[in-house]
């Protein structure tokens, strides 16, 4: 295996909610643990409210964890991520709409992080670069497109401009925050396939957050299952799918929409996939009350992530006792 | 077989924009049955959403329709004054918008949004709405408890549910859905589709349903259209488009989603844009970006044809016969 360049150890988000009486703390994320190797795609799934966005913003700095090491190319992260951890580890957001400032041309903003992340180029020098790195991610012709205002790009051209400015930066893990979710289906496939190449091409690492099974398994090397803040199954892409342990994933798998699947049956999701409790929540397994596997000892106490193989882990009592 | 609820003859709507008129929906025809559920699929601007706005007699300027008809149970909708329009919406025909979550008024509890829309519409007593709204959320599984609950205290999948228990206050023919499951994530999607099907089967409304992720309905519509620059490309049963999908096109979008089964495969999804529908190409509209395109393809534009129960708009299916 390749060497780890982001190693998140017992990480824990919480915030306080509520007002003056009915203050509680909601727990985001929960003692999750992982690593992240070079040159490859790791892909967080899960539902909303799962925690996956909140891992992604407390890596790039945008809140300070509440507990927890983040050790990323060696060096353990302070409360705040430094600019060069920022440029090292920049984020690609969700919505493509939102997240580029219209009024300023798409050259304009990606010569200001050419300026901040790379001083030693100068004006020309900072211009080639722009145009190759726009050219990488597949919009053509570079030099027309820097040209252009946000508002000429459709939704697609726009999440690519959003890699090409995180790739401005000369970066080693791109955080991509759900950047298919709010795309066409049709057009989606076509970043995933810039998401590979830049991991074949530019060795560069992806941390891909997304509630959709299917395109983790197109673009990742290794799957992370959230279920309301905890870990509850880790292991390779083809692992997970083909031999899911943790009754959670096995839930998303009979939900995933496929056409190529037959309909499964009436049972496998009786229950209405209400979005578990994260606010002051009890000892035991988050997701006891809507497992079918559930036992009394998940409900007292909160099972561990084990490992099951080498590449495999998974936090449940029923699959550690087979 | 009885008539059917819906039948859309050659239906127009252009845009007016400062290029000149876009041709947004261009010539759709197409009928439903009762209680049958059709889901539209196609990429955004290709229309679905404004056909269903022109269906249901919503659209304003700049948009326009411009031709065809739209009749539901033998009335032309697009003859009658506002006020026939009002008296039919929601005793009729019911919309459920896209993103539901911000199609609640937050300032009013659910039972105050129910009330106000069995107000307009019926002369109803303020038992009858109460027993009539805790009925319909019930139908959606929703405990009668939240009628007192506010936009913020449901979570998005019951305020998508909670929609759709407004839809059926008056028992509609026809539900109209666009888009409504795009905003929630996959266990959430799965649960409100079987629930709208259920309901289907027992109430037998029917249902028009768009969407650009032809995952979701894959499995609970009966007729599946795809549509492509404002027109309809193929049309015929679900699993058969599926499953045997005849127009480029539709074989491309089928393409372009990855499975979570079967062998892994590089997939490229469908290359280039959809057409300007100012000066739309001559020809095939989906010329420019088809693998198989022909001289002919350039030149002249399909006609949507009828192979055995299926509608296909192309011309490698459908050889053009030269006069």
């Amino acid at each position: 295996m390749n060497e780890t360049i982001l190693h998140v150890d017992g990480l824990s988000r919480h915030f306080r909610v509520g007002g003056f009486r009915s203050a509680g703390t909601l727990h985001a994320t929960d003692e999750v643990t992982f690593e992240v190797a070079r040159r490859e795609i790791v892909a967080l799934v899960g539902e909303s409210g799962s925690g996956k966005s909140t891992i992604a913003r407390v890596l790039a700095g945008l809140y300070p964890p509440t507990a927890g090491r983040i050790t990323f190319e060696g060096q353990v992260q302070g409360r705040r991520a430094s600019r060069r951890v920022r440029g090292r580890m920049p984020m690609v957001f969700q919505d493509p709409f939102g997240s580029i400032n219209p009024v300023l041309r798409v050259g304009h903003s990606l010569h200001r992080s050419l300026k901040l992340h790379r001083p030693e180029l100068d004006r020309a020098g900072r211009q080639s670069e722009a145009v190759s790195l726009v050219e990488r991610v597949g919009l053509l012709p570079g030099a027309d497109v820097l040209q252009r205002f946000p508002h000429e790009l459709s939704g697609g051209q726009r999440q690519r401009l959003g890699f090409a400015q995180a790739l401005a930066s000369r970066p080693s893990l791109i955080l991509a925050d759900e950047p298919v979710s709010m795309l066409d289906v049709s057009i989606r496939i076509g970043l995933l396939n810039v998401m590979r190449a830049l991991r074949d091409d530019e060795d560069v690492s992806l941390l891909y957050i997304t509630h959709d099974l299917a395109s983790a398994r197109y673009v990742a090397d290794r799957m992370i299952v959230l279920y309301a803040g905890r870990i509850v199954e880790e292991g390779t892409t083809d692992e997970v799918i083909a031999n899911p342990s943790h009754p959670y994933t096995r839930l998303l798998m009979a939900t995933a929409p496929d056409p190529r699947l037959p309909l499964a049956h009436e049972t496998d999701v009786e229950d209405l996939g209400e979005p578990p409790k994260v606010i002051d929540p009890g000892p035991g397994c988050r997701f006891a009350p809507r497992c079918p596997l559930a036992m009394d000892q998940c409900r007292t106490s909160t099972p561990a992530v084990v490992k099951l193989s080498a590449t495999k882990r998974v936090a449940c009592y029923a699959v550690e006792q087979g | 077989m009885s008539t059917p609820i819906l039948e859309v003859r050659d239906l127009k709507v252009e845009y007016s924009t400062p290029a000149g008129p876009a041709q947004a929906v261009n010539g759709v025809s197409f009928d439903l049955a009762r209680g049958e559920f059709l889901a539209i699929v196609g990429e955004s601007g290709c229309g679905k959403s404004t056909m269903l706005f022109s269906i249901a007699q919503l659209l304003t300027y700049p948009a326009e329709t411009v031709g065809g008809s739209v009749k539901f149970d033998g009335v032309d909708l697009t003859s009658l004054s506002a006020e026939e329009l009002r008296q039919r919406r929601w005793r009729d025909i019911s919309v459920v918008m896209q993103s539901a979550m911000n199609a609640l008024n937050p300032t009013l509890s659910i039972a105050a949004q129910l009330a106000d829309a069995c107000r307009a519409h019926t002369d109803w007593d303020d038992q009858k709405i109460a027993e009539r709204s805790a009925e319909v959320l019930d139908m959606v599984s929703i405990d009668a408890a939240h009628l007192k609950s506010f936009p913020f205290q449901l979570s998005g999948g019951m305020r998508q549910r909670a929609m759709i228990a407004m839809a059926l206050l008056l028992e509609p023919k026809l539900i109209i859905m666009d888009e409504p499951t795009s905003a929630l994530d996959v266990v959430a999607q799965r649960s409100l589709m079987r629930q709208v099907e259920n309901l289907r089967r027992s109430l037998g409304f029917a249902v028009l349903f768009v969407t650009h992720d032809m995952s979701v309905v894959s499995h609970f519509s009966d007729r599946l259209a795809v549509m492509y620059a404002g027109e309809i490309v193929e049309l015929g049963a679900t699993r058969e488009v599926f499953d045997r999908p005849r127009h480029p096109y539709s074989s491309g979008l089928m393409d372009a989603f990855p499975s979570i089964v079967g062998e892994k495969r590089e997939l490229t999804g469908i290359a280039g844009n959809p057409p300007s529908l100012v000066n739309p190409p001559g020809g095939c509209l989906f010329a420019p970006r088809c693998h198989f395109a022909t001289d002919e393809c350039r030149e002249y534009r399909p006609e949507l044809i009828d192979v055995a129960a299926h509608s296909v708009r192309c011309h490698l299916v459908n050889p053009r016969v030269r006069t």
